[in-house]
């Protein structure tokens, strides 16, 4: 499997405080890296740089073997994100969201794109109503759709799951991951929710006042801090205990 | 690749973010009515006080329709830099702004875009109200010929390029500075002379009026519409201070963006 993230010393400053302090790692084509953190964390700083809304203070970031840095609109082609954070124009129909990102992203067959991703995400009864008269749920559909439009090799998501209900959240895991059994795309996610995590992940990178702490499968992880679910592990990072069962 | 390079540049690109707005507009007709309202109220208004100065003034007598020449070409100008505001404040407003730019579409092109979008909302603002000028006072704009569209072109450039430092400035300072797009252009009425020659200003604000391409459209305005003459060297004043006002305000604006993904603002500005 050949890295299509490989980030090396990256390090983000505002002013004196350290968002990321120097971390390392790689995403290989197929994988499922899930970045995991306490608030402030630094997950979505290292999602902003790896989309290049953020430039980083220092450090590398090689997407598909290119440097972001010098390659940046061509890399944005290959790649999408989703995020509670951003949202899509409230006042556009899913269906007109979707043809304005399918024309940026310069799709030849956006109208067939469409009217799948409608199908698969059983979008097709909402197409035409205004994204700002739909539910939460509803909306993280519509900008999963959107994250999904240029049928990216690599997608980043921040919180895919948050403000959904468990039915609805379960469906959009077990959607991404037939995605990248289709695919072979990688995917890299910054979560709180810890089922997710466990769920989706291949590798855990555990964040902590922007360094990575630990890193591993979820059961390396569970094996090493010797606790039944990634929640403890979360608890035992944040509050700064060790692993007892060194790697 | 980066912001300045022209190979990557992408009509298709700047045609979505072009549908994106026809989209709102489509969709809002109290919109399309807003834009043309404040044009048509101002063309109503200044159409009777010409009316009433025509019948006392040996000066505006010589050429009626000067001051609605003046009021609806202002309107191109301020319309122009609201336009270009205003499409950069929907995607603030909608919180899509990182949505934009981590897709492949880059700054040049989304002022590409902007600047489309200016033009067809200044369009849609100033037609009606010079279309409706003609039954209500008997004056078309239309009569001023070919310089017509030499004076918008400029009127245009220099409301966009107004629109370009706005944008910038919000993109730098959010949305607290989202009030610049409503007032700016109004700091450089008074030595644009819109309604009177710029020999009535005082020296030193002539000379702040000479570094404006605005003062010498509406001068070649009143030299059409009193002397019957196109002035060649005023319009070649204004699209040279245009064309170097443009790559200003493009240089601060894309400086601007790169502070923004410095201090990480792509992801905050929003309501």
């Amino acid at each position: 499997m050949t890295d299509i993230v490989a980030v090396e010393a990256l390090i983000k400053h505002f002013d004196a405080v350290a968002a990321v302090d120097g971390i390392d790692f790689t995403v290989k084509s197929g994988e499922t890296v899930a970045l995991l953190g306490g608030n402030g964390a630094g997950k979505t700083t290292t999602i902003s740089m790896l989309l290049g809304l953020l430039k980083p203070t220092s450090g590398n970031i090689r997407l598909f073997g290119l440097d972001l840095a010098k390659h940046r609109h061509r890399l944005l082609a290959r790649m999408n994100f989703s995020s509670p954070y951003v949202e899509l124009p409230h006042r556009l129909t899913p269906r007109q969201n979707l043809m304005v990102f399918a024309r940026l992203y310069g799709l030849k067959d956006a109208q067939t794109r469409i009217e799948t991703l409608a199908k698969e995400l059983d979008l097709e009864a909402l197409m035409d109503r205004k994204v700002g008269s739909l539910s939460a749920g509803q909306k993280t559909r519509v900008a999963l759709a959107k994250a999904l439009i240029n049928r990216p090799e690599l997608l980043l998501l921040d919180e895919p799951t948050a403000s959904l209900d468990p039915d609805t959240a379960d469906w959009v895991r077990h959607y991404l991951e037939r995605y990248q059994q289709q695919t072979g795309a990688a995917i890299m996610l910054a979560s709180h929710n810890m089922g997710e995590v466990e769920r989706l992940a291949k590798q855990v990178l555990m964040m902590r006042k922007g360094k990575i702490v630990d890193r591993g499968s979820p059961d390396d992880l569970l094996f090493r801090y010797s606790r039944q679910n990634l929640e403890e592990v979360f608890l035992d990072i944040a509050r700064d205990r060790r692993a007892e069962n060194a790697a | 690749m980066n912001a300045f390079s022209l190979t990557s540049f992408s009509l298709g690109r700047v045609g979505a973010m072009c549908l994106r707005h026809f989209y709102v507009l489509k969709g809002s007709w109290p919109r399309l009515i807003e834009m043309a309202y404040w044009p048509t109220m101002q063309m109503i208004i200044w159409g009777f006080f010409s009316t009433f100065l025509y019948r006392n003034s040996t000066w505006l007598a010589s050429a009626f329709g000067v001051l609605l020449a003046a009021v609806m070409l202002w309107d191109v100008l301020f319309r122009g830099q609201l336009g270009f505001s205003l499409s950069f404040l929907e995607e603030l407003w909608s919180r899509n702004l990182a949505n934009l730019y981590c897709s492949p579409l880059t700054p040049v092109e989304h002022v590409a875009s902007l600047l489309t979008m200016a033009l067809i909302r200044a369009l849609i603002g100033v037609v009606p109200a010079t279309l409706l000028a003609i039954p209500f006072y008997h004056f078309s704009i239309y009569s001023l010929g070919p310089p017509l569209a030499a004076f918008f072109f400029c009127l245009i450039l220099m409301g966009c390029s107004m629109g370009m430092v706005v944008t910038a400035m919000i993109m730098r300072f959010g949305l607290a500075a989202e009030n610049l797009a409503w007032f700016i252009v109004f700091l450089l009425a008074p030595v644009s002379a819109v309604y009177y020659p710029v020999s009535i200003l005082p020296h030193w604000l002539q000379i702040v009026a000479g570094l404006l391409p605005s003062s010498y459209v509406f001068e070649g305005m009143r030299a059409v519409m009193f002397d019957r003459v196109f002035r060649w060297d005023l319009f070649g004043w204004s699209l040279g201070l245009n064309v170097l006002y443009m790559g200003l305000s493009l240089g601060v604006y894309l400086w601007s963006f790169s502070r923004a993904r410095q201090l990480g603002l792509l992801l905050q500005v929003g309501e």
